[in-house]
């Protein structure tokens, strides 16, 4: 394998790595102030993309793509309240059979809407045949739009939970629920505001990726899936440790390409993340101590 | 008492009978349909669904078959096999179909062929793989052009192109998987090497490291076969790598959506398809055109969406029936299935149908054209 193909190889990893990574934010930070593995992330990823195609055919991009986030925000802000709030003293399992019926509902819904057709949003920059030469590798501007973003997310993130007030109000949530209340935090809004924050970074992801990897309303699910895989990788609540995994996973799905049959990529990461939890259950970056004291 | 309730009781059977004649003579022919409307081959059975409800409206405002209306049954399977063969027990046996549209892909029809053959009911599949029709089932027929027909005519372009050695992906569904399987038969006739060939998740979403691969190859082109959203994701990821060997694509590119979806990366794609596409740039001449500009426009100004090769393939599935049905001694399965095989000459969307004893494919070589995408149309290439 020549240096140029070992990079192409890389990036292409860090491609598809960005894509999980998104998703699996989304679950980490609803995870964290809730305890809900929410199934229902990839669908946020599909509606992002899906609006923002639909209002870019009125309005340039950058606008389309804000008012993209903001809607699925507040779809995300009303799941909270019509579903999730009510149904609080349902178990673990309980919570992910709700959030699946939830995927499916959102879907249907984005069906009837959408319809069956598949949907790409225009090159943020460029266009579909642009391509950028980096050492020998060449790569989509697209790329780069995604990756850079993706980094953006995770330092705002970042700074968000540990410098501003709301930030921690929602880690203290996640530590403590009752004792957060008893600081007079009002937990019910950070959980929305979770909820809220998940589905709008969820929808920024699929604005990034549409050019790339095309919307279809049924995208979600797989989407879902991966995602939840790197999440659980990772180690459950820890969006930065979601990031790495994803990455990770990215890289290792696109070298098992060069040197096996493209059909075994899926096999290859499933059986690295058998290996983990057996000989890491709390995921590559979390502490046990932590996961021995959450329900899942 | 009783002399009123015998009254009542014989007034009831002499009423039931009657209605029941009645509805003899206006019983409508059931013609079922299993189609993939929903889910992955939705691209598919979307638009064939809208297509036969379409056809079947102007088929019964045209007098039915011998003045009988024909009532269409579809079915959802949403490209999964299960669904597909209980569907299929359900329309034969509960609904006494006379017979069976679709199902859309490949993969489904093939899991009910064995079923029809034994209920004697007819299916006619709208799904392209060789192996529906080879060996022939004798209930079984299908209307979109063999895949081996389709792998020939790329190969001979290919040939004129003084290309020999290439790259081949293809979905891993049972288009796909039957598509690769031509590809590597009739690759050796044609002198063209096969450097490399590996199937992708129908739902992949970036394939730049296959493709990757594949460059490696120092290939001369790149085919892909499927009928997934990856037919607009190759192209754009062959660009963004800076691959500028031609891409072949199989019959499924014939949808304007996957165009549209892969923007200026479509440009210069070649592949072989029916002639619904370019219905316009046909000669008058040609035996075809007069069903496919009707069938586009009335498809076009009814749907507001581009008519596509795969509604195309229903059109035809619905008016073979139909017409067999026309001809056929009586409305039997067994009498339809005979219809349907001695029909010569029919001119449908996707070329002018031979059925034989043989044949169940009915079409030739020369039902297929190679297109390519100029300035993000379809043109004859």
């Amino acid at each position: 394998m020549t240096s140029e193909q070992i990079l192409q190889y890389i990036f292409s990893g860090i491609t598809v790595g960005s894509i999980y990574a998104l998703v699996a934010i989304g679950y980490n930070i609803i995870y964290n102030t809730t305890g809900i593995i929410n199934l229902a992330q990839g669908e946020f990823v599909m509606l992002g993309g899906m609006i923002a195609y639909s209002l870019s055919q009125i309005m340039s991009l950058v606008p389309a793509v804000v008012l993209a986030v903001l809607i699925t925000g507040a779809v995300g802000s009303l799941i909270e309240i019509v579903f999730i709030r009510r149904m609080k003293k349902s178990s673990v399992l309980g919570m992910i059979v709700i959030t699946i019926g939830i995927s499916i509902i959102i879907r249907e819904i984005a069906l009837l809407i959408w319809d069956e057709q598949i949907r790409a949003l225009r090159f943020f920059t460029g266009n579909e045949i642009s391509s950028i030469d980096i050492l020998g590798a060449r790569i989509s501007p697209q790329v780069l739009w995604i990756v850079g973003v993706t980094a953006l997310i995770v330092m705002a993130l970042y700074l968000f939970f540990r410098f501003t007030l709301t930030g921690q109000a929602m880690r203290a949530c996640s530590s403590n629920t009752r004792a957060a209340k008893l600081c007079g935090i009002r937990t019910s809004r950070m959980v929305n505001l979770s909820f809220m924050l998940a589905a709008g970074i969820g929808a920024l992801g699929g604005c990034l990726v549409s050019p790339l990897t095309q919307t279809h309303y049924s995208m979600g699910s797989e989407l879902a899936i991966k995602g939840f895989i790197v999440a659980i990788l990772g180690g459950l609540g820890n969006p930065m440790a979601a990031v790495a995994a994803g990455l990770l996973l990215g890289l290792i799905e696109s070298f098992s390409i060069s040197f096996l049959p493209m059909v075994y990529k899926d096999v290859i990461s499933i059986l690295i993340l058998l290996v983990i939890l057996v000989l890491k259950p709390s995921g590559l970056f979390g502490s046990r101590q932590t996961s021995s004291l959450k329900d899942f | 008492m009783k002399r009123i309730l015998l009254t009542l009781l014989t007034f009831t059977l002499i009423m039931s009978t009657a209605f029941a004649n009645g509805q003899g003579e206006e019983e409508t022919v059931k013609i079922g349909a299993i189609l993939a409307v929903t889910g992955g081959a939705s691209f598919l059975g979307a638009p064939e669904s809208k297509t036969i409800e379409m056809l079947a409206e102007q088929i019964n405002a045209d007098g039915g078959i011998n003045g009988r209306q024909i009532e269409l049954i579809i079915k959802d399977s949403a490209a999964n096999p299960e669904k597909a063969i209980s569907f299929a027990k359900q329309l034969i046996e509960e609904d006494k179909v006379i017979a069976i549209i679709g199902p859309s892909t490949s993969g489904e029809t093939m899991q009910i062929k064995d079923l029809c053959e034994s209920y004697k009911t007819p299916l006619v599949s709208c799904a392209a793989a060789e192996d529906i029709v080879n060996p022939v089932a004798s209930y079984v027929f299908k209307t979109p052009q063999k895949d081996s027909y389709v792998a020939e005519l790329i190969f001979q372009t290919m040939n004129s192109m003084g290309i020999t050695k290439i790259g081949v992906v293809a979905a891993n569904s049972g288009f796909g998987n039957a598509g690769k399987g031509q590809l590597e038969k009739y690759a050796p006739q044609y002198g063209i090497e096969i450097a490399l060939a590996e199937t992708y998740d129908r739902a992949a979403t970036d394939l730049t490291a296959l493709l990757t691969k594949i460059n490696a190859e120092d290939v001369q082109a790149v085919v892909n076969w499927s009928i997934v959203p990856a037919q607009s994701i190759v192209p754009k990821n062959m660009k963004q790598l800076g691959m500028d060997v031609p891409l072949f694509q199989s019959h499924g590119f014939g949808n304007i959506q996957y165009v549209i979806a892969a923007g200026e990366a479509a440009n210069g794609i070649i592949f072989p398809a029916g002639r619904l596409l370019v219905a316009d740039e046909l000669p008058d001449s040609n035996p075809q055109k007069a069903t496919l500009v009707a069938y586009k426009n009335a498809y076009e100004s009814r749907y507001n969406e581009p008519a596509s090769t795969f509604g195309g393939h229903a059109y035809d599935a619905l008016s073979i029936i139909v017409e067999a049905a026309k001809k056929a001694d009586s409305l039997s399965r067994e009498d339809l299935r005979n219809a349907i095989e001695s029909l010569t000459g029919f001119p449908g969307t996707g070329g002018v149908f031979n059925y034989s004893k043989d044949d169940h494919n009915g079409l030739g070589m020369d039902s297929l054209a190679i297109l390519t995408v100029k300035d993000g149309a379809f043109a004859l290439y």
